[in-house]
């Protein structure tokens, strides 16, 4: 060991080193303090994290998309989380509250911008916009370095394990009714359905049980509830979720 | 080169055939996470390099390019560095050679099973947490095999005092599990797909307390207690100071957990939890730099040998550029230098001086000085490709983070520039992301050097560890 000097508190650290017991312990309460102030509160009411009022729960069909969304790794490139600044509004659209995230399970706000912030892409392009930008994500975006995404226009997603995603998101805290589940692969038919229509009328034919068809009913509804529950004036469910330094630049 | 000591009368065989195999297992990690690190910078530069194909797409590729140098290139080192001071230190062999065993094999299971199921898209989504519920599981098993070993070995100690290296081995220890287990919490769906039970903004802060104390836990105290064995040990000097080492490992396992939400600023998280996590950023740049100044200070009287001695390269630029890490990403913390750092390049930058600068540089130096140790060679079978590994690497570096810094500030300005008119000077993203090639590309030289260098080391020790050097005849 080195330099022994006659300090009180390196002799008392001297023998906190024979004990080997008593320091794994010490350091096992040092590092859980930080750690329990910062995220127990998010439990509680001041963490601010309830549903915005209007934001609701994925559909069955949007809960499949966001599973596509995953497995592609999209939130690696792209943002879900519109900063309060004036040029991050001007581009992407209203910035972001905790309670438009409420069902994120898991959150996907990611830490690089590759390409472009999507919190508010629901409804910014039409169905067909996002089928041609998955082909060919230049053919709609000049440009563009974002890969191509041909086998979601080929591969199926499977309607049958979607009641078992949402037994398991309810069971997390996603308030889905036994009813809403038993419905899903109905519910899930009729919106893929509704998305084949309108592709049809925009000239693109394809099957309902497609990935893509899934994937962009996700995009679609990216941010509609919180843009809606904005424009209301329903921006915070408590002051906790006050512009964290609106007046940056 | 001693496996055995004595100590009161009685003669220890160390178990040196594990740290054998964790050494050999961690040079081959490295050169397969440099080389998909590789892969997805090209990507990156021009974008048909997945070659069209679903398992190589770059949001498929990133997790295992992470995971890989992390978990299994990071890891490996760790443990044998873990496992070869351990037992010297208490001098004591490992508490028992089946779990040693386990751990090892566990742990490869592990990685093996992490680059499959990431190329198939089977993911959590949760950076450095992406592996699916059952990978989960067995993390956590195996952490428990290697925690019974780590600690039963201390408890059969024959030296009472635990050295500085132990306390920062035994908080990587602790911590980890705590952070895996609470951040992967989750509500299995199907055996691949499961839901973490934190939603939105909770699951943010849990995932980002789990991700910094990722690079708090597992690449830097681990890799601070390894310095403080190897480094002495190396430039045969004592530690500089008893007393910082005592001030500089509580401050800093202590301020580490708090730091996560500086991942959060200008997010929806609540204002208080940002602003602690900034504060307590700032903070963290005392206790780092007390392990750099103690570690750079124990060099004092050996400073001739740095201009001779490869291995002693490595290690003083290893603790250079932890110094540099720790100071950039307290100042990157700043609320006001977040806004426009946050989301671009230049956090690529930081991770990777860190990365390639601290925790690669200080494991090629380790591995130089004890792969002849541990095969009982007198010296490496190509000495001088140390010292232009070191070159390589060290230059590999500095093109990798300059280039990162100028795209991260082109981007971040960029983004936020406005006309006189008050409106987007550059609208179209598109137009900012073509002014990022020339960057992407010199980030992918500077990589390729430190490849380059880390194939050569691999050769260099393969070589040396098969057949003796011709002058080093046993």
């Amino acid at each position: 060991m080195p330099d022994h000097d006659e300090h009180t508190y390196t002799a008392v650290h001297r023998t906190l080193e024979g004990k080997s017991a008593i320091f794994a312990v010490l350091v096992t309460v040092v590092i859980l303090i930080g750690g329990l102030v910062e995220i127990v509160p998010m439990f509680t009411a001041t963490g601010g994290t309830e549903a915005l009022p209007g934001v609701t729960p994925y559909t069955a069909l949007e809960v499949a998309g966001r599973d596509i969304y995953l497995r592609e790794g999209c939130y690696l490139c792209h943002s879900q989380m519109i900063r309060p600044m004036r040029a991050e509004v001007l581009r992407y659209g209203e910035w972001t509250r905790a309670g438009e995230y409420a069902f994120d399970h898991p959150f996907l706000m990611g830490s690089r911008r590759m390409g472009p912030d999507l919190q508010r892409v629901g409804g910014k392009y039409p169905d067909a916009w996002h089928y041609e930008h998955m082909r060919d994500p230049r053919s709609v975006s000049p440009g563009s370095v974002m890969p191509t995404y041909g086998w979601l226009h080929t591969q199926t997603y499977d309607p049958g394990d979607i009641q078992a995603s949402m037994r398991a998101l309810a069971r997390a805290g996603v308030p889905y009714s036994d009813a809403q589940i038993a419905e899903a692969p109905k519910d899930m038919a009729a919106q893929a359905q509704g998305i084949v229509d309108r592709l049809k009328q925009a000239g693109v034919t394809t099957e309902p049980n497609r990935e893509i068809v899934a994937l962009i009913a996700y995009l679609q509804r990216l941010g509609k509830d919180g843009k809606a529950a904005i424009a209301a004036g329903h921006t915070a469910t408590t002051s906790a979720t006050a512009p964290a330094g609106s007046q940056a630049p | 080169m001693q496996n055995t000591a004595v100590s009161a009368g009685e003669e220890i065989h160390y178990d040196d055939a594990i740290v054998k195999l964790f050494v050999t297992a961690s040079v081959v990690w490295v050169l397969v996470g440099l080389l998909v690190g590789l892969w997805i910078a090209l990507e990156i530069a021009w974008w048909p390099a997945n070659l069209g194909l679903q398992w190589t797409t770059f949001g498929r590729l990133r997790p295992l390019h992470t995971n890989a140098v992390i978990f299994a290139f990071a890891g490996n080192i760790c443990f044998f560095g873990i496992y070869y001071s351990l037992q010297r230190l208490l001098k004591a062999r490992m508490f028992n050679d089946t779990l040693s065993r386990l751990h090892f094999w566990g742990w490869q299971l592990i990685i093996v099973l992490a680059a499959i199921s990431l190329p198939l898209g089977l993911t959590e989504s949760k950076e450095y947490a992406e592996l699916i519920w059952p990978i989960d599981v067995l993390i956590t098993v195996v952490w428990v095999i290697f925690a019974v070993n780590f600690f039963g070995t201390i408890a059969k100690r024959r030296v009472q005092h635990l050295y500085v290296a132990i306390w920062f081995y035994m908080s990587f220890v602790i911590v980890i599990p705590v952070l895996h287990i609470v951040n992967s919490l989750a509500i299995p769906a199907t055996f691949t797909r499961s839901y973490p039970i934190y939603a939105g903004m909770t699951d943010a802060l849990v995932q980002w307390w789990y991700g910094h104390n990722a690079v708090g836990f597992f690449l830097t105290t681990p890799f601070l207690g390894l310095m403080y064995y190897f480094l002495p040990r190396i430039a045969e000097r004592p530690v500089y100071s008893y007393r910082l080492s005592i001030v500089h490992f509580w401050a800093l396992v202590f301020l580490y957990i708090w730091a996560g939400p500086h991942h959060l600023l200008y997010s929806a998280l609540p204002e208080w939890a940002q602003t602690l996590g900034m504060v307590f950023s700032i903070m963290l740049i005392a206790p780092s730099w007390g392990g750099m100044i103690n570690g750079l200070l124990t060099l004092r009287g050996a400073w001739d040998r740095v201009r001779t001695d490869p291995v002693l390269k490595f290690l003083v630029v290893a603790v250079s550029f932890y110094g540099m890490s720790t100071f950039e990403g307290p100042v990157m913390s700043i609320r006001a230098v977040n806004s426009l750092s946050h989301f671009t390049n230049w956090t690529i930058g930081h991770v990777h001086s860190g990365a390639l600068g601290w925790v690669g540089m200080i494991s090629f130096g380790i591995l130089y000085w004890i792969v002849p140790k541990l095969w009982n060679r007198k010296q490496l079978a190509y000495p001088q490709w140390a010292t232009t590994h070191f070159w390589l690497a060290t230059i590999g570096i500095v093109l990798y983070t300059v280039s990162m810094w100028a795209a991260g500030l082109t981007e971040g300005l960029e983004w936020r520039a406005l006309d006189d008119a008050g409106q987007l000077k550059y609208p179209n993203f598109v137009d900012i992301v073509h002014q990022l090639a020339p960057f992407y590309w010199l980030r992918l030289l500077g990589g390729l050097m430190y490849f380059t260098g880390a194939i050569m080391m691999a050769w260099n020790l393969y070589r040396t560890a098969r057949q003796p050097a011709p002058a080093a005849a046993r």
